[in-house]
């Protein structure tokens, strides 16, 4: 017997739904908006809303300041290398750990996790120590470098998870089949688990892009990313906002559209299989 | 059907992977261990190699690592009360049926997408700041005198921003419990005649309490190591002084790199005692 639901109670719900989400959305509405205002209109009292003379010249003032451009790279190239470096280490080691497990694979993927738990500050000094040593501070190669290891433990767990998701019972038909262990993993196994590296892919670029101690306190000028460059509005001149809003937005903007496409991805990522 | 040579083939694809994290977790630990034992103060040009307990004994016993602990305290279990809370309410309304559900699901995700630094000078300059913030607008428009958010109430500020953050990520895990919770169970208890508060509190409270714990464990573990947020709106003035900050503070800008090590073991001690619960959930789990 299913239950009946009347067409009021659905738009009570939506209403209130709509509300409350609408109020968690409004800082980024109102960035959004205000990054579309002059200066003075981005303070104006009391605030307007909608209707004002929208102009993007806050966009180009922002894309024009030498460092923008800059630092949008910096967050790509760290972003994207540090994902990639991740899943080259991690999916050997996700692949062996779903389809050969041995006694241990438990406490090694445990162990994995362990790396993750450990607190920046307890490393802070050394690291500086080593990347002056190496002459590496503000360089890209060492954040790349930094964010692909405090990434890769989840990085070899989704794709853990999603590996043992796999049917062991397709490779044994294959194998039946006389496929050699390189056609196997050519066109039995990559096919199947190319859905699983995307997503994990995906979730990482988003926590490398967003990740705010290593890329704050190890970089300067050079290989200082988007985190960086908007912690530098934190002692700004004058009339900002407006500039402040559009640099938010630009920084933003990428890494909000790919996580709406990977938020069903994302429990699993961060809960290591814990929440089902 | 693993064979010997398959399981040698196993453990040389995991050997990388463990490699370097074991060199990433073993040698900087090392070294911060070494140099919680010296006195090493490099502007003042001070280098004794071992001495002793003394600087845990001086960053254990100051008043400045008792506050941070305190702030540390307040601040987590702030924004685990205002995410929790939220959360499971947020997860329930989700849950109901309604127009246009996946828009509402990525408006409320997408707090959680925004890079740290950004939300914190949004929510420093265009809400709280006393001269031009909407929260001062409100403030006026109802007749009030204009508050300064983040010199007069700073933790709760800076709760409200983190909260604000992970507010997406615990909605959304529940939601993931809430939505495997079998509506069999619930209409029957409805049959029965049980209110809805009693179905919440006896049926859907106690199936939400594993999610409920393993967001509690992870958030606290992310939550430990808050910095963004504090750099960029407080600089760890005005008691917002974290253990995670202090111990910045004593390493980076004070250059007592000594007591700073001695703070980050015992950091590293304390988010230990948490991960450890963590494990065991996890580990758990993964025998099913």
């Amino acid at each position: 017997m299913a239950r009946a639901i009347t067409k009021q109670k659905k738009i009570m719900w939506t209403a209130l739904a709509w509300g409350l989400g609408l109020l968690i959305f409004f800082p980024i509405l109102w960035t959004f908006l205000t990054s579309f205002k002059s200066e003075v209109t981005a303070i104006s009292d009391p605030p307007v809303w909608f209707f004002f003379d929208w102009t993007t010249e806050n966009y180009t003032a922002v894309l024009e300041r030498s460092n923008y451009p800059l630092a949008l790279t910096n967050s790509i190239i760290i972003a994207v290398g540090s994902t990639i470096l991740g899943i080259i280490f991690a999916v050997p080691a996700a692949w062996a750990m779903a389809f050969v497990p041995g006694p241990k694979t438990k406490d090694v993927l445990l162990w994995m996790l362990s790396t993750k738990m450990l607190p920046a500050v307890g490393v802070l000094y050394p690291l500086v120590l080593v990347a002056k040593w190496l002459g590496l501070m503000d360089s890209r190669i060492l954040l790349i470098v930094i964010l692909m290891l405090i990434n890769l433990p989840i990085i070899v767990w989704m794709l853990y998870t999603y590996f043992r998701e796999i049917p062991g019972e397709i490779l044994e038909a294959a194998r039946m089949d006389g496929a050699s262990l390189k056609s196997e993993i050519l066109y039995v196994l990559t096919p199947m688990a190319v859905p699983g590296i995307a997503s994990t892919i995906l979730l990482n670029i988003i926590l490398a892009w967003n990740e705010a101690f290593w890329t704050i306190l190890l970089t300067t000028v050079n290989a200082a990313p988007l985190t960086k460059f908007i912690s530098s509005f934190s002692a700004p001149e004058g009339l900002f906002y407006a500039k402040l809003s559009a640099a938010s937005i630009m920084a933003i903007a990428p890494i909000l559209i790919m996580g709406w496409f990977s938020q069903k991805q994302l429990v699993r990522g961060l809960t290591f299989g814990a929440v089902k | 059907m693993a064979t010997q040579q398959s399981r040698a083939a196993a453990r040389l694809m995991i050997a990388p992977a463990v490699f370097v994290l074991l060199v990433w977790m073993l040698i900087p630990l090392c070294m911060t261990l070494y140099f919680s034992f010296a006195d090493y103060r490099p502007l003042r040009g001070v280098f004794e190699a071992w001495i002793g307990f003394k600087n845990y004994e001086s960053f254990l016993t100051s008043s400045s690592f008792l506050k941070a602990v305190g702030t540390t305290l307040w601040m987590v279990a702030g924004i685990l009360s205002i995410t929790i809370i939220g959360g499971i309410l947020f997860a329930l309304l989700l849950d109901q049926p309604m127009f246009g559900q996946g828009i509402v699901r990525i408006l409320v995700i997408a707090p959680f997408f925004v890079m740290p630094t950004v939300s914190a000078l949004v929510w420093k300059n265009m809400f709280f700041n006393v001269d031009n913030g909407l929260f001062s607008y409100l403030y006026k428009f109802f007749g009030m005198q204009p508050y300064d958010f983040l010199s007069q109430a700073p933790l709760f500020s800076i709760i409200v921003i983190v909260a604000w953050q992970w507010l997406p990520f615990a909605t959304l895990i529940l939601l993931t419990a809430v939505q495997s919770l079998s509506s069999e169970q619930l209409e029957a208890a409805e049959m029965d005649g049980a209110p809805g508060i009693k179905r919440f509190w006896y049926i859907i409270l106690p199936h939400l309490s594993r999610a409920v714990t393993v967001v509690i464990l992870i958030q606290t573990i992310f939550l430990l190591s808050i910095f963004a947020e504090i750099f960029v709106t407080t600089n760890g003035a005005f008691g917002t002084r974290t253990l995670t900050y202090l111990v910045y503070q004593r390493v980076l800008e004070s250059q007592n790199i000594g007591l700073g090590s001695a703070g980050g073991i015992i950091a590293v001690i304390l988010a230990n005692i948490v991960a450890i619960f963590l494990m065991r959930i996890v580990g758990k789990n993964l025998d099913k």
